[in-house]
């Protein structure tokens, strides 16, 4: 029995408890990033954004929360009920599942697993099936074309960012994501004989990937310039037209811990993880976690940005865009890093 | 082993109910949702005894790509499943003939190592022990070393029928307005922009 409780329940209790800390700091961080969102894009307006609710506005996201929560929930009559609420849950379990893989530091990791980049790849892929399942459950035209275009756009450019992660994994030679964090500490810059700097991160070495990757979550994500989908003043929203109250939300908070999803992964693969950007004693004394936050929020700014400045694309150039330019160009760079590799003898 | 195997039970489970459920459920849509409930349990399956990698490619291939697409024929296509269904009855004697003759070379595959314990020895590939060699590595080795010629065959053979779907489906339509990015890009004030002096009460 002793044996029973050492091995299963306490390693099991301990992951629950992990869990749960994880999920509250990223549901916490989803509702700041919410309010930084709208914060960014009212600043770059010249407008104040939300300033009501707490001092400056801070507990907005939480008002809109119970607002949410409070209002009643309208299932239209002819919908599929079951798969109607089925569609939300499947988003918001899926986005929020990938954080299991994510290390936040050094061993600050749920599950450490061998394949843990293909394993977010695989369940961000699964995320379509929410939008789908979504749009045909509404039973009306509107939601079931958004929700084909959403899908078509997610399918196109998930190609895009499979080839981008592939030149990553030749690079790294592994996996694991804390492997490829790791491989980090030295790249071009310690090369050329510099000390480990933010220069050794792949985002110098592979500096074409990441703009393809940063622009492929974006689209991705179905962020601006890419949110076709709900492209509000075309579309009314999408596949979500016929959701109200808590179903509505949970897609909202399903879309925004994949775009949180997107920049912890962009801060793996290309910004150097939990490493400070320069390797000297007091920037290694900051706990690695405080840098992945940084660098995670450092690239959801970007995101914001782009969606406060770039007008939205239209959808054959949305097409045109993913298949035509970037696939092209990530195969390419497969086909010319791998020999790279080979030639220069880098391989890991 | 406990632990390991009541996952075990549980996804076995779940997957031969969904893969009933895929076949007896009315409407199409269910059917592949189904499916794609049945492709998740199989990943855990492969999960339980290792393959690690095999699982996530059957969810990023099956799951994320094809059963994407079937999901957009069913919802699209008016099919009337009712009336195919009622000439299913005439083709269930095919259907279980190839349903046996998969059972047994199922049978054989699995059995043979109890009726003839020497067959193991004959594998060309053995798979390496865990501890040396992770089973990604290990995969990679078969496919891209040992095999590569075959391998590089069977995507070319991928590639042709690709490549015959685009050219059975594509048709260019003459009154179409496309848009060349090259062409606009490279337009100046010069081509794009005609400066004319109108006069008074007279126009263009």
């Amino acid at each position: 029995m002793d044996a029973f409780i050492s091995t299963y329940v306490w390693p099991g209790l301990i992951m629950v408890a992990q869990s749960l800390l994880l999920l509250v700091a990223l549901l916490v961080f989803i509702a700041y990033v919410l309010l930084a969102d709208r914060k960014i894009w009212a600043a770059v307006q010249l407008r104040r954004g939300p300033n009501v609710v707490g001092p400056w506005g801070l507990f907005q996201s939480f008002a809109d929360l119970l607002k949410f929560v409070f209002k009643e929930p309208v299932i239209p009559a002819t919908a599929n009920k079951v798969i109607f609420l089925l569609a939300p849950l499947v988003s918001v379990t899926l986005a929020l599942a990938t954080w299991a893989v994510v290390p936040l530091n050094d061993g600050w990791v749920i599950a450490n697993i061998n394949v843990g980049i293909l394993y977010i790849f695989a369940i961000s892929s699964l995320e379509v099936y929410g939008i789908i399942m979504g749009g045909w459950a509404s039973n009306s035209k509107y939601p079931f074309l958004g929700a084909l275009r959403s899908a078509a756009q997610m399918v196109s450019y998930e190609v895009s960012i499979g080839f981008v992660i592939v030149t990553v994994l030749l690079c790294v030679g592994s996996l694991n994501l804390t492997d490829i964090v790791n491989s980090q500490r030295d790249g071009v810059g310690t090369m050329i004989g510099l000390p480990g700097s933010f220069l050794d991160w792949h985002w110098l070495a592979l500096f074409p990937m990441f703009v393809v990757f940063f622009i492929s979550a974006l689209a991705e994500t179905n962020r601006p310039p890419f949110d076709l989908p709900e492209a509000e003043s075309e579309l009314v929203a999408g596949f979500m037209v016929e959701y109200g109250s808590t179903p509505y939300m949970m897609f909202m908070l399903g879309e925004y811990a994949a775009i949180c999803l997107m920049c912890a992964l962009t801060t793996i693969l290309f910004l150097g993880g939990w490493l400070p950007p320069v390797d000297v004693w007091f920037l290694n004394w900051v706990p690695g976690i405080i840098w992945f936050v940084l660098k995670a929020s450092f690239v959801f700014f970007m995101f914001a940005m782009v969606k406060a400045f770039v007008p939205r694309y239209r959808y054959d150039q949305l097409m045109r865009l993913g298949w035509k330019v970037f696939l092209p160009i990530s195969l390419a760079m497969v086909v010319i890093v791998a020999f790279v590799l080979k030639l220069t003898g880098w391989s890991a | 082993m406990g632990l390991q195997a009541l996952f075990f039970y549980l996804f076995a489970f779940v997957a031969v109910a969904s893969a009933f459920m895929v076949i007896s459920s009315r409407n199409p849509v269910y059917s592949v949702l189904f499916l794609i409930l049945t492709f998740f349990n199989s990943a855990g399956l492969f999960l339980l005894t290792g393959a690690e990698f095999l699982a996530m490619i059957l969810l990023v291939v099956y799951v994320g790509a094809v059963a994407v697409l079937f999901l957009f024929v069913v919802m699209m296509l008016d099919i009337d499943f009712a009336e195919l269904r009622a000439g299913a009855l005439e083709y269930a004697p095919v259907g279980a003939l190839i349903g046996l003759i998969l059972a047994a070379e199922l049978i054989i595959v699995v059995g043979g190592s109890t009726f003839a314990p020497e067959i193991a020895k004959n594998i060309s590939m053995p798979i390496p022990p865990v501890s040396e060699r992770t089973n990604t590595a290990a995969l990679g080795d078969v496919l891209y070393t040992h095999y590569v010629y075959f391998f590089q065959i069977a995507g070319l053979v991928l590639l042709v029928a690709m490549i015959g779907a685009i050219v059975l489906t594509l048709r260019h339509k003459p009154n179409i307005k496309r848009q060349n990015i090259s062409q606009q890009v490279a337009r100046t004030p010069e081509t794009a922009v005609e400066v004319v002096k109108v006069k008074p009460g007279q126009g263009i």
